[in-house]
């Protein structure tokens, strides 16, 4: 049985100007133990996916439908209060940025206590030893006086490292992190991503690495998911990705991808025009706007939405594009490129 | 944490001396300014009828023709050590803290401050009570119920609440309560908490419910308005996705960042109170603080009017520290500053 399986989840949220189709027909699979990164522009959907895991769309205004089966059970129509005592124990998340996601009044230690006591029935005492423990494991220094200082006398990386102490102190089986490191600078983002991998090997946790930059989710994960405009239009093993990607948006991800051995503001090719409106999503592909090769489609990209079809061996992509077409561009105009660049 | 509280405490002594100085200014030197003899201050305490040769020399004894800071020394030293009133008719005498004396009643002004303060201590803390309740629980369920019919028709009293003035709702409430229902006390009587608690809380209910009416209805627009901005906040996402009771990530994250505000507030609004709450007062016909103020301007009596000056300013100081150091017992992040 699949450990965490998403079946054409939609969350819609109706708004004055229209519906905001924030996810619009998401699939994917994922195994304990391994790692999915989700990648897209700002705005593709993926903080809204992964929220509707968690079941914090829940009693909202969002109008959530398909489903989503962790362990062996639905979530999308089991209860509120069901999915509330899943989250943190069963499955849990790190956020973007600690400063503002940490509350600034209640100590680092209280509130790693706070999320193990929820699920715990154990004494303060048990739970702030637990809480120690956890700071001494991702790598935070003197983790015994470091309990009782607030986030804000932390530093970025630390708070990132409190945060996923806190996230973890429940041994949860699903782990989404969103945006780990985009608040962080170049050097502790690489730390951060190695604590992570550390994790989970230990932990063996089923992992989702959320991010607008492909160059994260390189090292740490085994599948990628291309988002675009609410839906995936590129999935497959990272090599896929890397190696032979076959959409025009993902090889835009590629060009604008900031690498270590090139310096961060030169030479960045960001894909051109801006991320689509998820009210008026542009017909056929959303992405034709912006796409140049949709004049070799005979016109489909602009009238039918394409499916996401699979390529070779469980590779999946969401073009109008012959699958030659796409790997001779691919070979021929796209890679060099990026090579010589 | 030390060096902040000392900081507060220093800063509040200072804020005192510099109220003492403007008040002694204001009531001292500006009318010198403006062409006040000392004779001229010295007439304010022994009526209209006496003679210039009586006047001049009441001026003498009381130190009218002395050096401005002289005066203003002699006092800051009674507040602190007490003094002496030589009339050349008799020694009055009053002692510390000597907020100066009051020529008219004849009553250090002191005393007749100590009289009213249970009064208005009483109203203060009562109304306070209820206000914050109210105004809180109000605020905090608008704010979760944003939209909602309960939202709009507490949000409608709470405009009628800080609009309305308190004469007005406070003689209605009188009207309906007191005189056609009869259930309330119908105002002008005080019995101290000490003698009999149910009667002074039977005395008061109305003045209290008058009184936090118009302040409850600001505490729930700021409660509403403060709910609703840290309930959109990402750390109450990271509460819930903990997987915490949404009355806990209510509660204990969203309040608890919400309140802040409203305890910088109600330290200023209490202590201003506590120097009176003039139209409450009056409309119930309370003998509080606000009311001998009242009277003191009307009879022109300087001491005492320096002296409710000087009283309120002090509340008012004494609140801010209380409240700045609860602010940092509240927010840790003050701590550094
Ligand atoms: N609660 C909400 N109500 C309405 N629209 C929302 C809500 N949350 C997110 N959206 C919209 O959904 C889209 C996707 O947002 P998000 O998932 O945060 O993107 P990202 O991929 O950058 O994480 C955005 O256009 C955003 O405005
Ligand atoms: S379907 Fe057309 S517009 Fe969309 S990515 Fe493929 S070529 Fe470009
Ligand atoms: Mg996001």
């Amino acid at each position: 049985m699949t450990f965490l399986e998403l079946k054409d989840l939609r969350i819609h949220f109706p708004s004055d100007d229209g519906l905001v189709k924030s996810v619009d027909g998401l699939s994917f699979r994922l195994e304990r133990g391994k790692t999915l990164g989700i990648v897209g522009e700002s705005g593709s959907g993926k903080s809204v996916t992964s929220l509707g895991i968690l079941g914090l769309h829940k009693g909202g205004r969002a109008k959530i439908s398909g489903e989503i089966w962790l362990d062996g059970e639905e979530l999308v129509s089991a209860s509120a209060e069901h999915v509330r005592t899943l989250r943190g124990k069963k499955m849990a998340m790190i956020f973007q940025d600690p400063l503002s996601a940490m509350h600034p009044f209640y100590t680092v230690g209280a509130q790693i206590m706070e999320a193990y006591r929820i699920h715990h029935d154990v004494s303060k005492k048990v739970a702030r030893k637990h809480a120690i423990e956890m700071l001494d494991r991702v790598g935070i220094p003197q983790p015994d006086r470091r309990v009782d200082s607030h986030p804000h006398e932390f530093s970025g990386g630390m708070r990132q490292r409190a945060m996923i102490a806190m996230a973890l102190s429940c041994d949860p089986e699903l782990l989404i992190a969103d945006e780990p490191t985009t608040a962080l600078d170049v050097t502790v983002q690489a730390q951060i991503l190695d604590l992570m991998r550390d994790l989970q090997r230990d932990f063996n946790a089923a992992l989702i690495i959320i991010t607008h930059d492909l160059g994260v989710v390189a090292e740490l994960s085994d599948d990628i998911l291309v988002m675009y405009a609410g839906k995936a239009i590129e999935y497959g093993t990272a090599e896929d990705i890397f190696e032979r990607p076959e959409h025009p948006y993902t090889w835009g991800l590629l060009g604008s991808m900031p690498r270590l051995d090139r310096e961060r503001t030169e030479r960045l090719l960001p894909i051109k025009g801006s991320p689509p409106s998820l009210i008026n999503v542009p017909s056929g592909c959303a992405f034709h706007p912006r796409c140049v090769y949709a004049d070799r489609t005979g016109g489909r990209s602009t009238s039918d939405v394409p499916e996401l079809l699979e390529s070779e061996g469980g590779h999946l992509v969401r073009c109008h594009l012959s699958r030659d077409v796409r790997r001779a561009v691919w070979e021929n105009e796209i890679k060099p490129n990026l090579e010589a660049s | 944490m030390v060096t902040y509280i000392i900081r507060r405490i220093i800063g509040a002594v200072l804020m005192l001396a510099v109220v003492s100085m403007v008040t002694f200014a204001i009531f001292f030197v500006v009318p010198r300014a403006a062409g006040a003899t000392a004779d001229d201050f010295a007439a304010r305490y022994v009526g209209k009828s006496a003679t210039e040769e009586t006047v001049g020399n009441l001026a003498d004894r009381l130190g009218f023709n002395d050096p401005v800071v002289v005066q203003y020394g002699r006092w800051v030293k009674g507040i602190v050590a007490g003094a002496e009133y030589d009339t050349g008719a008799g020694v009055e005498n009053c002692p510390a803290p000597c907020f100066g004396y009051s020529f008219i009643s004849h009553q250090p002004v002191w005393n007749d401050l100590l009289d009213r303060l249970p009064v208005t201590v009483s109203l203060a803390s009562g109304a306070a009570v209820i206000w914050v309740l109210a105004g809180v629980a109000t605020g905090v369920l608008s704010a979760l119920r944003k939209g909602s019919v309960f939202d709009r028709a507490a949000m409608g009293i709470a405009l009628a609440g800080v609009s309305l003035p308190v004469f007005f709702t406070g003689i209605v409430s009188l009207v309906i309560f007191s005189y056609g229902m009869g259930i309330t006390a119908p105002g002008g009587s005080f019995t101290p908490i000490t003698e009999n608690p149910a009667e002074w809380a039977y005395n008061m209910i109305l003045p209290w419910i008058t009184l936090a009416f118009l302040y409850a209805a600001g505490y729930a627009r700021l409660t509403r308005a403060g709910m609703l901005e840290t309930m959109g906040e990402d750390y109450i996402r990271t509460a819930r996705a903990k997987g915490l009771p949404e009355r806990t990530v209510i509660t204990k994250h969203g309040l608890r960042a919400a309140l802040t505000p409203i305890v910088t507030i109600f330290g200023l609004d209490f202590g201003l109170l506590l120097g009176g709450a003039v139209l409450t007062e009056s409309t119930f016909s309370l003998n509080g603080v606000g009311k001998f103020a009242i009277t003191a301007i009307l009879k022109n009596d300087l001491p005492q009017i320096m002296g409710v000056t000087m009283l309120t300013a002090f509340f008012v100081v004494a609140a801010n520290l209380i409240v700045d150091l609860l602010y940092a017992v509240v927010d840790p992040r003050v701590r550094l500053a």
